[in-house]
């Protein structure tokens, strides 16, 4: 790459590189620890798990036949290449850490470069002796030490079950977030905001992830023409602890070169703060009027994009009940787990139950990032003027949390009617159960309105309320944590839905509890100094 | 004469930092207020507070005869505010940002705001982020001056723009005041203070060190005079007030305290005078004066 910057503008391009990243990391001191944690922690866990659930080799073998079987399930997980601890390791939780590492790498780079310009402070960075190249290239390597640390933990935590499959896994995963890194640096050269960046590039992961899952769902063996379209499924190709296929990570490493060379010639190319799709000059006099109309002009886009996705989610996860419940159902300590999250009467309810609350949990970052745009309003000093006008605080803010907390309610709805399409039965009953989760979700976005309101320069603390929450519900039930760690979670209180029965005691009482929260924090809001 | 701001006693610490300190300001309906100090004196915290965006630790302010923390809606009103940093949205255009401020203050005036937009050569289309700091500014100051208020606040409103630019603001503020309107105007382009400003404030250290028309303020502060006598001057050293002085000869150069100037020049002219020069301070020497004795408190 240096030889190509070379090529592009003398030998200065990219001066200040090695300071830069050193800047990089240390404002990413806390984040990328805490990603990089996660993810190994996901992957390091599941053997263990594994062999819980599926102790003997006659079950495991058990398991993988079974899999042959079940397209549902392989479009959920991608299929299985072997039955060995670490192979099912590689099956259960690869592509889902591929993701994750997707998920950070792109949010260093574009933090690094896109946000930077976005905010003018590239702006003095790139008025010292830094190259025209030295922003991107000290993103992309943060994302680098990133992943290749991830990497470094996958490999020795799993040097166990078998040194080559640990290194394969590791490898796919870290290659996995790289090729998104360099993916995002191309976006961000792309779009003048980094909150578009982010989101485009997060939506051709989920692509990815749907490319996938389309090519596993028709073959068994990965060797589908869209599984191959995507990263992930070559992550999946890879076959870590079965054989691994290491010119795979040919096209890993192939794609990230390529993206980063685009990257590399768009970054030399255009002018600093701009982009190769230019803002279009909008209208010379405006209706909005009030400041609820604001705010649902500066969240209508992150709604509908929501909107989108939870649709399209209900759709794919109802589409696949069916046949998913039948392979659980062979297994008795799988469908423990799925009883645990679902609730206990016949499958496929627990199995709707348990996918419709793991959208609940996202919902809960949707309420997260939607109640934390006042906060976003509030630092960036936008919200100044407009509180300056005739507009009360509990006004400017009760615009975003209608969207918050309506919004919430939205996409749920989308989600049951995504189900509805996808599993065309049940109707009733799947949106009733999509609902019912949210008062555990205005639970969470009311931690993050009171957060806002009485500590206002902790509120991104918010995100790291619902990531625990988010946690609990996902790898709670398969790790067997105490009941008292999962009830810490507002979602351990819902009853189970479809199949279970409606409890209207603890529904009243979460949604009691955000309601408080929400007073709480507005009353903090009334009462506090804004942020300047 | 009522009063369009009043302030008194004003505290206000974050953490250990202690921005207002005591602060005392009194704007007088109708009048164009100067409110100065060095950066970080307060200014801004000031502002914030009569915005109630900011509630004072302790202390008094009436903004409009109301409290601006508890009356926050009605006092925003009747007053229009341009912030020093004007921030917009990267998505919206200038000009639904001057239509939204306006509506959100109760109504703009349509005419006049196509005449500002005119007039400070505004295009209104684009959007946020691809204005200059200046055209930023240009959006806030439209959507101020365009909408019908009783106090405009002011916080650095021209630091961004051109000499032009800045000469259609002037324009502005005095046709706001020739409608009676009210502006604190804080500044650090004296040129624009002198020439706008009907009395001014200035601040140190989160404290009011002077108040007063320009005219007083000179008056508090020294004259310099250059004289060249008939004979040796005589006592001049020992009158009161006097300042650096220096004679060479017949040739005298002295600072004198202002409201000493009688007894220096009954002096001088006892010893005859062949010429003479006196030079009022310029507003910088004044503020400098103002300025640096917070170096040397330190």
């Amino acid at each position: 790459m240096t030889a190509f910057a070379v090529r592009h503008g003398g030998t200065r391009q990219l001066a200040g590189t090695g300071t830069l990243l050193r800047f990089a990391l240390r404002r990413d001191r806390l984040m990328i620890p805490l990603w990089i944690a996660v993810d190994a922690l996901m992957v390091l866990s599941m053997p263990g798990t594994l062999e819980g659930l599926y102790g003997t080799p006659a079950e495991r073998a058990d398991l993988v036949r079974q899999m042959e079987t079940n397209s549902s399930l392989r479009a959920m997980v991608g299929p299985v290449f072997g039955d060995s601890l670490g192979a099912l390791t590689a099956w259960r939780v690869g592509i889902y850490a591929g993701a994750l590492a997707a998920v950070m790498s792109l949010l260093v780079v574009v933090r690094h470069t896109r946000d930077e310009e976005e905010s003018g402070r590239q702006e003095l960075v790139a008025s010292g002796t830094v190259g025209r190249r030295a922003s991107l290239t000290a993103a992309l390597l943060a994302a680098a030490v990133a992943n290749a640390v991830l990497a470094l933990l996958v490999t020795a935590g799993l040097a166990g079950q078998g040194a080559a499959g640990a290194l394969a896994l590791g490898l796919g995963i870290a290659g996995a977030g790289m090729v998104f890194a360099t993916m995002a640096a191309v976006v961000a050269q792309l779009t003048e905001s980094a909150r578009l960046a982010r989101g485009l590039t997060a939506a051709v992961l989920g692509t990815a992830f749907v490319l996938r899952a389309a090519g596993d769902s028709g073959t068994d063996d990965g060797s589908s023409v869209l599984t191959w379209l995507s990263p992930l499924g070559w992550l999946e190709n890879l076959r870590p602890y079965a054989g691994e296929r290491w010119w795979v990570l040919a096209l890993l490493a192939g794609a990230v070169v390529l993206q980063g060379a685009v990257a590399y010639a768009l970054a030399g190319r255009r002018d600093l703060g701009m982009s190769f799709l230019p803002t279009r000059p909008g209208p010379a006099s405006g209706r909005l009027g009030t400041a609820s109309a604001l705010a649902w002009r500066l969240q209508r886009g992150g709604v509908l994009g929501w909107s989108i996705g939870f649709f399209l989610a209900g759709v794919v996860y109802g589409g696949m009940t069916e046949g998913a419940a039948d392979l659980v159902g062979d297994n008795a300590n799988a469908r423990r787990i799925i009883e645990r999250m679902g609730g206990q009467s016949g499958l496929t309810d627990a199995f709707l139950a348990s996918m419709i609350g793991m959208l609940g949990l996202v919902a809960a970052l949707w309420i997260v990032a939607s109640v934390l745009r006042l906060h976003g309003e509030e630092t960036s000093g936008r919200a100044e003027p407009v509180l300056a006008n005739a507009v009360g605080r509990l006004r400017w803010a009760a615009g975003h949390l209608v969207i918050a907390f309506g919004g919430a309610a939205w996409i749920m709805l989308l989600a049951g009617l995504g189900f509805a399409v996808g599993y065309g039965r049940q109707m009733g009953p799947v949106l009733a159960a999509c609902l019912v989760q949210l008062p555990a979700v205005w639970v969470v976005g009311g931690v993050a309105v009171l957060l806002h309101g009485v500590l206002p320069r902790a509120a991104v603390a918010a995100w790291g309320v619902a990531g625990a929450v988010l946690l609990i519900g996902w790898i709670g039930p398969a790790l067997d944590v105490p009941r008292a760690v999962l009830d810490v979670s507002p979602f351990g209180h819902l009853p189970k839905l479809p199949g279970g029965s409606m409890e209207w005691g603890p529904v009243a009482v979460l949604t009691g509890v955000a309601v408080l929260l929400v007073a709480g924090g507005l009353a903090g809001l009334r009462r506090r100094d804004m942020l300047t | 004469m009522t009063k369009a701001i009043t302030v008194s006693g004003l505290h206000k610490s974050f953490g250990r930092t202690r921005a207002l300190d005591g602060l005392d300001l009194e704007v007088a309906a109708g009048e164009v207020h100067g409110f100065l100090g060095p950066n970080g004196a307060g200014k801004s915290t000031t502002i914030r507070v009569l915005l109630g965006l900011l509630r004072a630790d302790s202390g008094a302010a009436q903004v409009l005869g109301r409290d601006p923390w508890a009356d926050a809606v009605e006092v925003h009103r009747r007053i229009a505010y341009v912030p020093g940093d004007v921030t917009l949205w990267r998505n919206l255009s200038g000009g639904e940002v001057i239509d939204l401020y306006g509506r959100l203050r109760g109504g703009l005036d349509a005419g006049r705001r196509a005449e500002l937009t005119e007039r400070f050569e505004l295009d209104t289309t684009k959007k946020g982020r691809t204005y200059s700091k200046g055209n930023r500014q240009k959006v806030a100051l439209v959507a101020a001056f365009a909408s019908d208020v009783d106090l405009l606040i002011l916080d650095e409103p021209t630091s961004g723009l051109d000499p032009l630019m800045e000469e259609v603001f002037r324009r502005c503020v005095e046709e706001e005041r020739d409608r009676g309107r009210t502006v604190l105007l804080s500044s650090h382009i004296l040129s624009e203070v002198e020439e706008l400003c009907d009395r001014v404030s200035i601040i140190r250290g989160g404290r009011t060190v002077e108040s007063g028309s320009l005219a007083d303020l000179r008056h508090l502060t020294r004259t310099s005079v250059v004289a060249e006598l008939a004979g040796p001057p005589d006592g001049l050293s020992a009158l009161p007030g006097v300042h650096d002085l220096d004679v060479r000869g017949r040739r005298v150069r002295l600072q004198v305290d202002t409201e000493r100037l009688d007894g220096v020049l009954r002096s001088l002219s006892e010893s005859g005078v062949r010429s003479l020069t006196s030079t009022p301070p310029t507003l910088e020497e004044l503020f400098l004066r103002h300025y640096q004795d917070e170096a040397a408190d330190r």
